[in-house]
Order: structure tokens, then sequence, then C-alpha cells
């Protein structure tokens, strides 16, 4: 490292410039591919795809997919990033990556050379690779078909905007927006559809559907005797954490092509649930292996030191953590900690301290490649940091955690990067990603099937926090999809009821 | 296998529709917004986009979502001084340790949702409301062409217009200045050696040595002087200039009387607004004359015409006089062409009425391309509504109409709009 005879020039090398060129981007593309393939990093096909700034902002509002359906919401999106884009108070993000077979990876024109490689690397092999290897992309994607289906689905849903005018179409995507985090199963293991299958398959379902919704809802009676006998049976038999599924199934007045609406708002918001898991993951080891590639690439003289002071500006911008009174403060920067852990990761597997060995008999002193493999595959945020966090990390971030109880007058430093505090520190921290602790617990509770029809969900407390404000007004939400009466109950740990909301629909043919 | 593809030139703007979609579901915010700018911006100034702002609760999509309450126990970087145990105060307001996330509070306290709208979707907001058919609205929106003009020499440019002649002429200026001294000196000390040679001394000559040697010294530095340097670089400077067009005046005349109050002074600027819109499409300079009047005329400039008030009678000769007046002294010699639009409500003096005709008839009709005339009024018609009725029979360039809303202003410029040839 020390010697200060120069490199011998690698016949691949960089030419020192920072104008890219599509040869330029092919040649660099070439080394970072060889490199990775050396690390063993497992990745669909690339499919690199130069945009310009207007259309990186298109991308950002469709949520990052190359097509979408046509709503509102996106259009606000859009005029917030314009604005803020145009006046200079953000740059836009260097790279979107998706989730597909073959992987797209979006380069911006405006990008250097230096940037473009390092999106390459983040994106292209870094992401790539995690969405390829890890368990819930692999159980909860399907990156073959994914393209195809926002086709399917924006095609779908500007067909019903033909037949069923715009204003209709709307209203229901609205509701179903409001409420599409409650549109995944969390611990159900889907069956894999091809998109063939589920074209073929959309038009009997609407059938099918439909008549098992009779089925429930027939209003024929039933013999006298039986009713006096039975208690009316539970609906459902089990509480149902699904809402737009359980709307899908069994809302009594939608219509096939509303429930097919549904349907598409829960399959999208059940592709970027993973996501929403893995964030810290996920750009650790995107950000973890540019870093590592490039380095290789400077190390084999490949690339030059100005390349590489203008990526490790970008980098060290990247993974900057600021402290918490900083006024740049905005909780945690999963790039930061994702980074420093997949680094730490590495540093245990190759120089192991006595503590950690105490700490990780298992992967100190491992092969850091299988070891951060098997880290990368079988994880999510909640569980990685459970898992990996070391005490060195906590000690380096000065992690604390802070009680706020509001039963308390002042909050309580309840722990500290010490000895006594490490493993509450990190327990602590794995749940700050618990996606089931973020959001509120709710679910379909029961389903009034002998009277009203009316719908009751139950929200069960967690650390007695309580519904924000918007609440009432995604209850509604939700009436206007079940098309009857709806109940929010909340209720605490123990089952006793603490509070309840309604909706009320209008009768029809009655103003009130 | 590795795809690289191009798709810059593909469509840019897919999210047009998103966005059409947003304008369609705040339209009412929206028209709103553009109704509170007609009223606060300039007549000149109409044409440009307009910043628009919708309560965050409206635009709010609503999810579930944890609010303050209950316990949070949170773990933050950066710990400085605290140690387990540590009791720290309730930091008031958002941020600080411990308060949690910000995306799970509910009081946000955003500004309003505020985005732009561009000068096209501004016009057509602002076109809605006067019900104009649409081949007006081409008309009027379509920009004016500018011509390239070039416009000196610059100091700065990009290197395709750098202009060779003149960058080479100021280096051989800059060569022969920096140089002149120094030229003059060698052609001086030539001479004295030749001179010295000739008198027959040795080249071992001390005094030879030394002129050699200055000779020498001298070509060395005008050597050293560049034959071009960044700053003889001149630039071909082109600028934009629209093209040459006549000039047109508009004249804004309005009853400021008592009885003209905020809606009507909002009507009639809408009118005049069109008026100008309408000139701007066919003439390039406009002025704007605005005269106000009651029982005397003055001429103000626009603030103080739209936003003062007054009291009084009405004379509307008055206002005519210093139009007249005007005219006559400023906007003379058939160079200018002139456009006047009045607005009142209809009350004046009786007897003065029959003047103003005669004076619209014989002094000013003549002068003038165009006479459009609202009365803003829903009571019966009045002398000066009689009286102006009788001018079409001599003039065909006058309009004049009753309105109520600003819906009923474009048939006051149908004939305009319909006799200019595009």
């Amino acid at each position: 490292m020390n010697d200060m005879t120069p490199k011998p020039r690698h016949p691949n090398a960089l030419p020192e410039q920072s104008e890219w060129t599509f040869e330029l981007i092919e040649q660099i593309h070439q080394e970072i591919r060889r490199v990775a393939e050396n690390f063993g990093l497992d990745t669909y096909p690339n499919q690199l795809e130069i945009i310009t700034a207007e259309q990186m902002m298109d991308a950002y509002t469709s949520v990052g997919m190359p097509v979408s359906y046509n709503h509102w919401s996106f259009g606000k999106h859009f005029l917030t990033t314009e604005k803020s884009y145009k006046r200079g108070q953000m740059g836009l993000a260097y790279e979107i990556v998706i989730n597909s077979n073959p992987c797209i990876a979006y380069l911006m024109e405006e990008n250097s050379l230096t940037m473009q490689a390092l999106v390459i690397a983040h994106a292209a092999y870094g992401h790539n690779s995690f969405f390829k290897g890890n368990y819930l992309f692999r159980t909860w994607t399907d990156a073959e078909a994914i393209v195809d289906y926002m086709v399917f689905a924006k095609n779908y849903i500007a067909e019903c905007e033909q037949r069923h005018g715009i204003d209709a179409v709307e209203l229901l995507l609205d509701s179903c927006h409001a409420i599409q985090n409650y549109g995944v199963d969390r611990y159900k293991r889907p069956a894999k559809l091809s998109m063939a299958q589920e074209r073929a398959r959309q038009k009997e379902r609407e059938a099918y559907a439909q008549s098992q919704v009779n089925e429930l809802w027939r209003t024929v009676p039933r013999r006298e005797e039986e009713e006096e006998t039975k208690v009316a049976p539970r609906f459902p038999v089990e509480p149902e954490e699904n809402l737009l599924y359980f709307i899908e199934k069994y809302a009594p007045l939608l219509e096939p092509w509303q429930r097919e609406m549904v349907r598409i708002v829960r399959k999208i918001s059940q592709y970027f649930y993973p996501q929403r898991q893995t964030q810290v993951m996920n750009e650790g080891w995107a950000t973890f292996w540019h870093y590592t590639i490039l380095n290789q690439l400077y190390d084999e003289g490949v690339v030059g030191d100005g390349f590489m002071m203008e990526f490790l500006k970008s980098h060290t911008n990247v993974v900057y953590q600021p402290p918490v009174n900083s006024p740049y403060y905005s909780g945690i920067n999963p790039y930061a900690l994702g980074f420093a852990m997949m680094t730490d990761i590495r540093r245990i597997c190759e120089h192991p301290t006595d503590e950690d060995r105490e700490w990780f008999p298992d992967i100190a002193g491992s092969d850091w490649r299988k070891t951060l493999d098997f880290a990368m595959r079988n994880f999510k945020d909640e569980s990685f940091i459970a898992q990996f966090l070391s005490p060195k990390l906590i000690r380096e971030f000065h992690f604390f955690a802070v009680l706020d109880d509001d039963n308390n007058e002042k909050l309580t430093v309840s722990a500290i990067h010490d000895d006594l505090g490490y493993r509450y520190v990190r327990q602590q921290l794995a749940e700050q990603y618990n996606l089931g602790n973020r959001e509120p617990n709710i679910q379909v509770w029961s389903v009034n099937t002998q009277d009203d029809r009316a719908l009751t969900l139950r929200h069960t407390e967690f650390q007695r926090r309580p519904l924000n404000q918007q609440a009432s007004e995604v209850l509604k939400h939700v009436a206007r999809l079940w098309g009857f009466d709806v109940h929010l109950e909340t209720v605490n740990p123990a089952g006793d009821l603490v509070s309840t909301l309604e909706v009320r629909r209008e009768k029809r043919g009655r103003g009130a | 296998m590795t795809y690289l593809i191009d798709r810059r030139l593909q469509g840019k703007n897919k999210s047009a529709v998103n966005r059409e979609r947003f304008l369609r579901r705040y339209k009412a915010q929206i028209k709103d917004a553009v109704g509170r700018a007609i009223k606060g911006r300039s007549i000149t100034d109409i044409e440009n986009g307009e910043k628009v702002s919708i309560p965050v609760k409206d635009v709010n999509e609503p999810t579930f979502g944890h609010a303050h309450g209950g316990v949070w126990e949170v773990v933050n970087p950066g710990n400085q001084e605290y140690q387990k145990g540590d009791q720290i105060a309730r930091p008031r307001g958002g941020g600080g340790a411990g308060r949690g996330k910000a995306g799970n509070s509910d009081q946000t306290t955003e500004d309003d949702f505020i985005f732009e709208l561009s000068r096209e979707e501004f016009m057509n907001y602002f076109f809605e409301d006067l019900e104009l058919p649409n081949l007006v609205k081409t008309q009027l929106t379509a920009t004016t062409e500018f011509k390239n003009q070039r416009a000196g020499y610059n100091m700065s440019g990009t290197p395709s217009n750098i202009h060779v002649l003149r960058s080479l002429r100021g280096a051989l200026g800059r060569r022969i200045a920096v140089g002149g001294t120094a030229r003059k000196r060698v052609i001086d000390a030539e001479r004295e050696l030749e001179q010295l040679l000739l008198e027959g001394a040795p080249p071992q000559d001390p005094r030879v040595v030394e002129l050699k040697k200055l000779i020498h010294h001298l070509h060395t530095r005008l050597l050293a002087i560049p034959f071009i340097d960044p700053f003889d670089l001149r630039y071909t400077n082109r600028i934009k200039v629209p093209k040459p067009m006549t000039q047109a005046v508009m004249f804004c005349i309005m009853d400021v009387s008592g009885s003209m109050d905020e809606t009507r002074k909002d009507t009639a600027k809408r009118f005049f607004i069109l008026l100008y819109l309408f000139l701007k499409r066919v003439y390039d300079k406009i002025e704007v004359v605005f005269i106000r009047h009651h029982t005397a005329a003055s001429e103000v400039d626009e603030q103080e015409f739209f936003h003062s008030r007054e009291s009084g009678g009405t004379v509307v000769s008055s206002a005519l006089h210093l139009l007249n007046k005007i005219i006559d002294e400023r906007y003379g010699a058939g160079s200018w062409n002139s456009y006047v639009a009045q607005a009142s409500d209809g009350d004046n003096w009786d007897n003065d009425s029959v003047l103003c005709r005669q004076l619209l008839v014989n002094t000013i009709m003549p002068k003038v391309q165009y006479y459009t005339y609202v009365e803003i009024t829903d009571g019966p018609p009045q002398n000066l509504w009689e009286q102006y009725s009788q001018v079409p029979d001599h003039h065909t360039h006058f309009a004049m109409q009753k309105i109520v809303t600003p819906a009923d202003i474009y048939p006051v410029f149908r004939e305009l709009f319909k006799k200019q040839p595009k």
C-alpha cells in the first residue's frame, strides 16, 4: 500500500474523465461484473437504462415502476418532487432499481462517469443480488411477472375508467390506497402464479367471487328450528389481518370490476411489502458491495485516484449519520447502519476480537463471504439487527435508548452503550424495525351476518399507543368499500375494550 | 447478458396524466386561487403561471398510524452526555430525543401544499370563467415569436460562438501594445550595434558584447508575449428580439363613483384583462393608460385605479375629454393603434349623456381602432346606455354590453375577435 512506484496500468483502465459515454459504461460494467462474480454475487441479468432527470421524476412518481396506473396521488407526488427539485432543495436519487427479471436499473443522464459506475455497482449488483437472494423477496415477489402485471393493472384500470367513469375509479382507488398497508399477508405463504394463468383465471374468479358473496348474504330465511338451536356462526372464523383481501372476497356490494381493482392494489402492496421490511439490510448490502467492488477495481488499477476521490465523497455523504442533537437528524440513516453492520460482519469474520468471539462464536473467524451471504438471504431488518449488531457498533454509533411513557413526567434514558446496555439497546433497535410494532395492529374481527351487515375491525393496542387522527378518515374509506356500517374497536392486550370509532353509511333514500 | 438502453428520447411526460388528474380533483381550489390571482395581479402581468396552494389536510391521503402517546422507546445515535437512568425533560414541539418518528406524529405543522400552474393551465382556468369559444383561446395563448439578432461581442460565450477575426485582431493589438517598448529598444540597439561594428569595434569590445546581450534579452521578451491569450477571445453575442410589430395603446376607463363596489371592479378588471390579452396577441408593444372618473377624471396608475375608493356623482364626459386630450398629446399622428375599454355601472348626470355621445361620435371614434363599453349592472338601462346605443349607427367599431357576471364579457369582443385576421 505504501510503495510509491506507480501501479502498472490496467489494460482496461478507465480514462480520468467525468463525461460518460456508452462505450465507457459498457467497459466499466464489464469490470464491475467480473469483480462481482469473483465475489460470488448471484444476480438477475441486468438491464441498464439511461434516462433524463424528468424521466427520473416520472419514475419516482409511479413508485419506481416502469409503468403504473393513473391516479391523482401520483400527480401530487410528482408536483412535490418537481417543486423541490427545481428549487434545488433536493437532488434526485442517483438510482432507482426495479425488482424484476431482468433487473432494471436507471442511470441518470446528468451523472458523471464515476456516479454511473457507483450506481451500477450499487443497484445492478448490490440490490439486484439482494432481490434475488433474500428470502422475503423470494417468497413474496415474483420478479418474472411484475412488469407484466403492472401493464395488466394499468390497462385494466384504464378500461374501468372508460366503462365506469374516472370518478368512480378514483374514489375506489382512494379507498384502497388508504388501507393498502393492510393489504398484505404477513404470515400466509402465497402460491406462485404465472402471468398467463393470472389472466386466464381472472374471468373465472370474478364469477366465482360474486357467487361466494351471494352465498354469504343469502337472504332466503333458513328453516326456523335450525335458527333456534344454533348460535349464529362467527364470521370470519378467525380474525383476518389482510383487510383488502377480506374486502375483495366478502364485501357485499362491490361489483366484479371493483373487486379486481381491490385485488390489484393488494397485489402491488404485497409486492412492496418485503422492501418495507428490509430497508437497512437492502441498502446496507448494496452500499457494502459498491464500496467493496469499487475499491477492488482501484486496487487493480482499473480506476484512478480522481475517480476514487469523487466516489468517496458521494459514499461518505450517503453513509453519514447525524447525531440526535444535530439539526439534520431525522432518524437513523438506513444506509449508515446497514453499511456499518455489513462491514462489521466482515471485520468480525476476518479480524475478530475477544469480544466478538464471545458475542458471535459462530461467525468469528469464518469465511466472510459465506457469512454475509447467509445473513443477506435469511433475515429481515428486525432479525438482522437482533442477530448481528455488535457492541462495537453500538459504541461507535453511541446508541442510547430513551423511554417515553406518557404516564411519567420526564423521559428516561433506559440504556446506553455500556456492558449493561448492549443487549437491551440491540433488542430495542430491532423492535424499532418490526413492522408489526410500527403500524397499528388492525384486523377484521367480525361481521354481523344476521342483522345490519356491519363490519367490526379490532385494533389491538401496542404499548398503549393511540391511533392517529386520520383513523376516522380511513374508516370512512373502509365503509365505502364495505358498503355498510364499520366499527373500529380498540382493545388493550388483555382484550378489554378501550374505545370505539364508527362510521355509519347513509341509508339509501334518506338524507341523514 | 446485459442490455444498455438509451431511454432518453422516449416520452418524458409519463406523469402528465397524473398531474392532470390532480388538477381535476382540486379544480375548485385551483379556480379560487386563479380568481385571487386575477384580483391581485397587474393587467399586464396576467400571462404567467401561478402558484396555487391548497391546505395540506385537503390533499392528505389518510392512513392508519400511531399518534404520539402511550409508551415509546426509541433508540437514537449520538449519545454525548447521558447515563442510564437519566431523566430528560420532555421536549416541547417536534424533534428532539424520544419524540418518536416524525411520520408518526399527527401534529405536523406543514404549510399548505403549494405547486405551480403552468402558463397554459393558468390561462385555461382564466378563460374557463369567461366562456370563450375554443378558437379564441388558442389565439390568445399562442406565444409571440422571437428572432435571434446579433448584438455586438461578448467576453464570454460558448466555443462555437468565437469570433475569429475579432479575437485575432484583439490579440494583434495586444501584442503591439505590450511589445511596443521592447521592439523600439531592439531597433535602437541593433542600429547602435551596426554603427559600432561599422566603426570597426572588435567583437570582444565590451560595448558590443553588452549590446548583443541586450538584443538577445529583448528578443526573448518579445517572444514571451503569447500569440493569443484567453483575454483576447471575443464571442458573437446574440440576443432574442421580438419580431417588430405595430404598437398599441389601451385605455381603461372606469367609473369609480361610490356605486362601483369591489365585485363590479373585479368584473371590470377581467374585462380589461381580456382586451389586454387580445392586444398582446396582435401588437407587440402595448401601453396601458388608466383613466378613472367620478365628477372629474384623472390619469392614475394601476394600483390606484383598482384599489382606491372615491365617492360622489358621475360625469362621464370628463373622462372622455381627458381621453381625447391624452390621445392628441401622446398617441396621435397615426403611429398608435388606440383601443378603449370603458366600464361603468351606468349612472351619469342626465345632461351629460348627450354630450358623451356627441364626443364619441364626432371626436373620439375617428381616432380609435375599437371602443368597448360594458355596463355592469342588473338594473334597467339608464340614459347613458340609451345615448351610447346610438353610436353604432355611426361607427361600426363600437361594442357595448350589459353584464352581470364575467361570463357575459366575451360578447363585447365578438366583433373584435372576428374581424382580426390571424
